[in-house]
């Protein structure tokens, strides 16, 4: 006789595969995470307090909060004209356009600085001229801001491009005829209707904006205390052996996660978004 | 109305809504400035070398090992991560068990924490005193500053790709197609081989592609665990970073761009390979 209906298998299978399952997320993903707490408290929270405190941590920290406050907002404006066109209007090369917002993520992040390095260094394309108009930007702030806003420059966009799609175009036809001009059916009509996709996609450019390392660290030079962000601090840090102070800030970066990763469940849970294979 | 809407561009199809010129406009000049452009000087800077000198640095003794090590290793995370993401996504979808929200929430953890949080906290826990390092090290299993070590790092990496590709499509999948097998006389793994898994067989092959290119350019996650010792466990991207510090931005360039268009090749078959079964499906 068969315990279990047709189509599924006997609850021995199923704790079996749930527990194997479990074991390697324990072991591949929740290990890593603790160890960073773990290891930043190891001497107790006085050495990490100090750590956090040092002046080339704030440094870093103030930094990676002003590239982020640049980049994200960036992000916010190119998502939404970028939405806008895409899904409210039918126009050849569509797909092309948006294979072409996807392509920073298939480049590696270390290329992704690179380029930036061909370009704006001192041996690039446009080095010479930016060096007699006594303009940085290659081993200067610019530079990472132009890195991280390359690198998630696809984010905001994503999320809202599928959304915006499912969602059609009659309620801004809609109030239009009701006489609102664009910008009043922007902000009273489409905005509202999004808000919480933008504000998904606005989590997710912001974790990977203050996360970056590749593409910073090939164009940020590594100067302590004005072009190093948090990741790069956690990469010297470690180098020097001072793990705990590695970790310390290490763990304000993971911090970061955790919150964005609350956040970015409750928006699914409440709002039904869904998230996809993405970044 | 007419005369308005004759007086539109003929090459999109008229809509009432305003807005497409200012959005369409800033849309292709921001994706110029910020992404085409700077790509594009890779192309430029690659042809300025001339042949010779790209095949020079970038088919070099040193550059050939560093892609074998990159393609390698992320092929064998990818292929990890193929397995186990499937069961993941398969307990997901088909499964209850108490803290599963949590669970579900903490498979995205690769996409939120920073590559180089994640590349120190591997390297700590299997060092040779870490807390699986320490239980390797008497068997004479070395991870950390090995290929293995990459390997690890890469298929944290790649997890949340697999994952997430599965999941919807197994969520799809009607249950009538099992119970009709079922009552064919099917037993379970004849029914999951052959009638579940060729349907999520392209979702699968997608998420593992997709951790697979991932896993050939990551850069933050692997360059703690792995030693980085030319030849032998030095990554491409790490190789493309080593010369821009020594000043040899040909040999940088040809390298990202011999990466570049590996990457490419590979979506680009994903992609033909995924319309070509479309079509074959008719649908």
């Amino acid at each position: 006789m068969r315990q279990h209906a047709p189509g599924t298998e006997s609850r021995t299978t199923q704790v079996v595969l749930i527990l194997l399952a479990l074991a390697f997320l324990a072991f591949f993903l929740v290990m890593p995470l603790v160890a960073v707490f773990i290891e930043a408290l190891k001497q107790g929270i006085e050495p990490f307090l100090e750590a956090v405190s040092n002046p080339d941590a704030l440094a870093a920290i103030r930094l990676t909060l002003f590239i982020a406050a640049i980049s994200v907002p960036l992000n916010v404006v190119f998502g939404l004209a970028a939405s806008w066109a895409i899904t409210k209007f039918s126009f050849p090369g569509k797909n092309l356009l948006l294979t072409m917002i996807d392509l920073p993520l298939s480049v590696s992040p270390v290329v992704s600085g690179l380029v930036f390095v061909l370009l704006f260094g001192a041996q690039g394309l446009l080095g010479p001229w930016l060096s007699a108009h006594g303009l940085k930007i290659i081993f200067a702030v610019p530079g990472i801001v132009l890195a991280t806003v390359f690198i998630t420059f696809p984010f905001v966009a994503r999320e809202l491009i599928p959304l915006m799609m499912e969602q059609g175009k009659d309620d801004e036809e809609a109030a239009l005829s009701l006489g609102a001009n664009g910008w009043q059916t922007f902000w009273h009509v489409t905005l509202p209707n999004i808000r919480w996709g933008l504000l998904y996609g606005v989590l997710l450019c912001n974790a990977r904006a203050m996360g970056e390392f590749g593409a910073v660290s090939v164009v940020s030079g590594h100067i302590r205390g004005e072009t190093n962000t948090m990741p790069l601090h956690v990469e010297i840090l470690y180098n020097e052996y001072d793990f705990v102070g590695a970790f310390a800030v290490a763990s304000l970066l993971a911090a970061l996660a955790l919150v964005t990763l609350v956040l970015k469940s409750v928006l699914e849970w409440r709002f039904d978004l869904h998230s996809g294979a993405r970044h | 109305m007419t005369s308005i809407a004759m007086r539109k561009p003929r090459w999109r199809a008229p809509s009432v809504l305003p807005g497409f010129g200012l959005t369409f406009g800033f849309s292709l000049a921001w994706l110029s400035l910020i992404v085409l452009i700077p790509l594009s000087t890779l192309f430029l800077k690659s042809a300025g070398m001339g042949w010779h000198a790209f095949v020079e640095v970038g088919f070099s003794d040193r550059a050939m090992a560093a892609y074998r090590l990159s393609f390698g290793t992320a092929a064998a995370a990818a292929l990890v991560n193929a397995v186990f993401g499937l069961l993941v996504a398969w307990t997901l979808v088909r499964y209850d068990f108490p803290g599963k929200r949590i669970v579900s929430a903490l498979v995205d953890l690769p996409f939120a924490l920073p590559t180089a949080v994640a590349g120190i906290a591997l390297t700590s826990i299997y060092a040779p005193t870490g807390w699986v390092g320490q239980f390797l090290d008497p068997l004479g299993i070395k991870v950390a500053f090995t290929a293995t070590g990459i390997t690890v790092a890469l298929i944290f990496i790649g997890l949340p790709f697999v994952v997430r590709s599965v999941e919807p499509v197994l969520a799809d999948l009607g249950l009538d197609v099992e119970e009709a097998a079922a009552t064919l006389g099917a037993n379970r793994f004849q029914t999951f081989f052959r009638v579940i898994f060729p349907a999520i067989m392209p979702a699968l092959f997608t998420g593992a592609a997709l951790a697979f290119a991932r896993g050939v350019g990551e850069y933050g996650s692997v360059i703690f665990i792995s030693g980085n010792m030319p030849g032998r466990t030095e990554i491409a991207p790490l190789l493309i970073v080593t010369q821009l510090e020594q000043y040899a931005y040909n040999g940088a360039t040809a390298i990202a761009m011999i990466m570049m268009l590996i990457s490419f090749a590979v979506l680009f078959t994903l992609n033909a390979m995924q319309s070509a079964r479309r079509r074959r499906l008719g649908s």
